[in-house]
């Protein structure tokens, strides 16, 4: 009488075939992933804290200003004086690489779907069901196939993480203006041509948009990412669940946040024109176009010196 | 039919959106209406057939939803044809590889926007060098000649501003510009007006005859526009529905509308702007020629009961004009030429001036107003009820209007005048 459909048992024999007949893949995919996770991790440890937060001050400055760097450097002090400063190191390192990866698929798959409306199509229902699956599912399949560590974490990360890059870069350089598209054709630009020097500078602030995305809801996966044994500040909060030590929870659970707001500002930054940086870099822009309108202007004086006398 | 003086020529051209568009051709050919084709089908061009001439303005003029723009989009294969063909500059450019078609951009067509779509995070001068930027052209040299077109439409000195600083006027300026910079024989204007106000509107309006006259392009010119067509346009194709209705002239659509639809749309064009003083001459009644003498002048001028006549040379030429007064004077004292009393102030002017700037001349002048020709001929004149029936859109009117009176000599009134106070009748108001 009872009448089920088997749809887990389908996908457990689905994922042992797959361990079976691509392991090989899989443990390349898990030594990669270590590796580009040792390598950050190593840049942020090998120095001494401090070094890092002055670093970290003067990227603050030169991207958003002096506030921003103030802000950062009491944040991170704030992060050392609760003893979290590996902690948060390792999840940034294992943030940094999922949503590195995330992008580097996500903004090409984007672009791929704005010119394509077959590929939109077929993207969309499956950008839908990755945004909308539980979080917690896809770390058992990424357990199987890569083991415990650093790996799945990466892995269920990038998937959780990518679908605002592809959805925020398609919907950008949809967006970008019909006729200037057009503008490119009609003067006979190859349409990789347009995609460079039109669509994807015009859809930048919307591209940005979607890395911020990405990178938050990387970090949103730190704490469940522990579950499967990643190192970092969620190691503390499901400690101190199984603990029930509430200070040490809210001590990993602050320095998450302290992590979310330095990521989350120095990512909105870019593009936006804040900060030291682009004042420096928009007032050479600027001096350059004021010289060479002034150049222009004296050749133009210059030549009318001949004819009538300089009067304009 | 001569290839060389075809810039461009479309036949047949048909564009249809959704699905079955091929189906919908064949239908569309049989004669069925657009508005009955099937569900998610629809007609933007059909059938649309014409040569555009080298170095001339043709303007599609039509409401939205006409197909216009869809129509434009075809020349240069921004939209691919459903059916038909295009070609440019003898080169068929319907169903070619892409490549192919972008050479075909690059060199031969290119295109204004209406919102005038420059690059938003470029200078103006590296707007107006788009187009050779992507002909492969040096950046010195490039720049060197977006400069100088720059300064052909008027903006130097915004060189090196972004777009976003400039007024509505001068980016369509940069946008006209850049493709004018490409320096392709085929310029394709889409609307590139109808954003403006109107002033802007008119000076631009200006600025593209004025540099159309110098470079010559050939300028195909899309707007809803109806006055902005008759203004530009040396032939005018109305679109309705998708279809062509009328191709012709200015003139041409303003008094021999195809159909009823192309007569409702020009009623309210102005008409002293678009019709010209060749369009409402009449042929003089009576011309004098230089050689012949003041007796067979006055003869002339009696026989028409004409108080004056143009005098011509032998080649047609105008010299001037004679009254009869002073030709009864030479003729009193015996004399043999009319030279010394030809007048100079004939105050005629050319055919192709527009009605509106023949008031004044009309006002000014002592007989019908003269119409010459390029070569100064006196080719016709336009007497005052002649103009005044043009504005009524009936210029035979004049035909029938009966001449003005003469009023009764002066002394004969006042005789009468007299008699009547001096019977007591109430004093008659003061005439103005």
């Amino acid at each position: 009488m009872e009448f089920r459909l088997p749809i887990g048992d389908w996908i457990e024999y689905f994922f042992d075939w797959v361990d079976a007949a691509f392991g090989w893949f899989f443990e390349g995919m898990r030594a990669l992933f270590l590796g580009m996770f040792d390598a950050v991790l190593w840049l942020f440890s090998t120095p001494t804290p401090w070094i890092v937060i002055v670093l970290v001050a003067v990227g603050a400055l030169l991207a958003r200003g002096w506030r921003f760097a103030v802000g950062a450097v009491l944040g991170l002090a704030f992060i050392i004086s609760v003893g979290q400063w590996d902690n948060a190191i390792a999840s940034l390192s294992l943030v940094l690489v999922a949503a590195f990866l995330a992008i580097a698929v996500a903004v090409p798959l984007g672009i791929w779907a704005a010119r394509n409306d077959t590929v939109s199509k077929v993207i969309k229902p499956i950008l839908d069901f990755l945004q909308t699956l539980p979080a917690f599912v896809y770390l058992p399949p990424a357990l199987a196939l890569l083991r415990i560590g650093v790996a799945p974490a990466v892995i269920a990360t990038f998937i959780f993480a990518i679908a605002p890059g592809v959805r925020l870069t398609e919907l950008g350089i949809r967006g970008v203006d019909k006729e200037v598209v057009e503008a490119g054709q009609a003067f006979g630009a190859h349409p990789r041509r347009i995609l460079r020097q039109i669509q994807l500078p015009l859809a930048m602030p919307s591209i940005m948009a979607g890395v911020n995305q990405v990178i938050m809801l990387s970090l949103s996966m730190v704490v469940i990412a522990a579950m499967v044994g990643a190192p970092g500040l969620g190691q503390d909060v499901m400690q101190s669940i199984s603990a029930l030590n509430v200070g040490l929870g809210f001590e990993a659970g602050l320095s998450v946040v302290v992590l979310a707001i330095l990521l989350d500002r120095f990512t909105a930054s870019f593009g936006k024109g804040m900060g030291l940086y682009s004042q420096w870099s928009k007032g050479r822009k600027a001096r350059a176009e004021a010289a060479a309108q002034a150049r222009f202007d004296a050749e133009d004086a210059t030549s009318a010196d001949v004819p009538v006398t300089a009067g304009a | 039919m001569n290839d060389d003086t075809i810039a461009l020529r479309a036949e047949g051209l048909y564009k249809v959106f959704g699905r079955h568009a091929d189906e919908a051709v064949i239908a569309l050919h049989k004669g069925t209406p657009r508005d009955e084709l099937a569900a998610g089908t629809t007609a933007a061009v059909i059938d649309a057939s014409f040569e555009v001439q080298r170095g001339e303005i043709f303007v599609v003029m039509g409401l939205s939803g006409s197909g216009k723009s869809t129509l434009i989009r075809m020349l240069n294969g921004l939209h691919d044809a459903t059916a038909g063909t295009v070609d440019v500059g003898g080169e068929r450019i319907t169903g070619i590889a892409p490549k192919r078609l972008r050479e075909i951009r690059k060199k031969r067509v290119s295109m204004v926007f209406q919102h005038f779509a420059l690059l938003p995070h470029r200078t103006v001068l590296d707007n107006v060098a788009y187009g050779l930027e992507i002909q492969g052209v040096e950046r010195e040299e490039r720049i060197a000649r977006a400069r100088k077109v720059t300064e052909i439409v008027g903006l130097k000195g915004w060189e090196e501003k972004h777009p976003s600083e400039l007024s509505g006027g001068m980016q369509q300026r940069v946008g006209l510009a850049r493709a004018l910079a490409a320096d392709t024989d085929v310029l394709l204007m889409d609307e590139a007006f109808s954003a403006l106000d109107p002033l802007i509107r008119r000076e631009m309006q200006d600025q593209l005859l004025e540099l159309q006259a110098e470079l010559g392009k050939t300028i195909i010119f899309i707007t809803h526009d109806l006055n902005e067509a008759m203004y530009i346009g040396d032939r005018i194709a109305v679109m309705r529905d998708g279809r062509i209705v009328q191709i012709g002239s200015p003139e041409d659509i303003l008094t021999n509308p195809a159909n009823d639809y192309v007569e409702q749309f020009v009623q309210d064009v102005d008409r002293t702007k678009v019709l010209t003083a060749e369009s409402v001459m009449r042929k003089p009644r009576a011309v004098v020629h230089v050689g012949a003498g003041p007796r067979a002048a006055l003869t002339t001028m009696r026989d028409e009961q004409l108080a004056g006549a143009y005098v011509v040379n032998k080649n047609r030429s105008i010299a001037g004009w004679v009254s009869d007064r002073d030709v009864f004077e030479l003729v009193r004292r015996g004399e043999r030429d009319l030279a010394s009393v030809i007048r100079s102030d004939h105050g005629a002017v050319s055919k192709d001036t527009a009605l509106a700037d023949l008031f004044i001349p009309s006002l000014e002048a002592s007989l019908p107003l003269g119409v010459l020709d390029e070569r100064d001929r006196l080719v016709g004149v336009i007497p005052r009820v002649t103009l005044l029936a043009a504005l009524g859109g009936e210029p035979e009117a004049a035909v029938q209007a009966a001449p003005r009176p003469d009023p009764m000599p002066t002394e004969v009134v006042d005789e009468v005048l007299e008699a009547a106070v001096g019977a007591g009748a109430p004093e008659p108001k003061e005439a103005v």
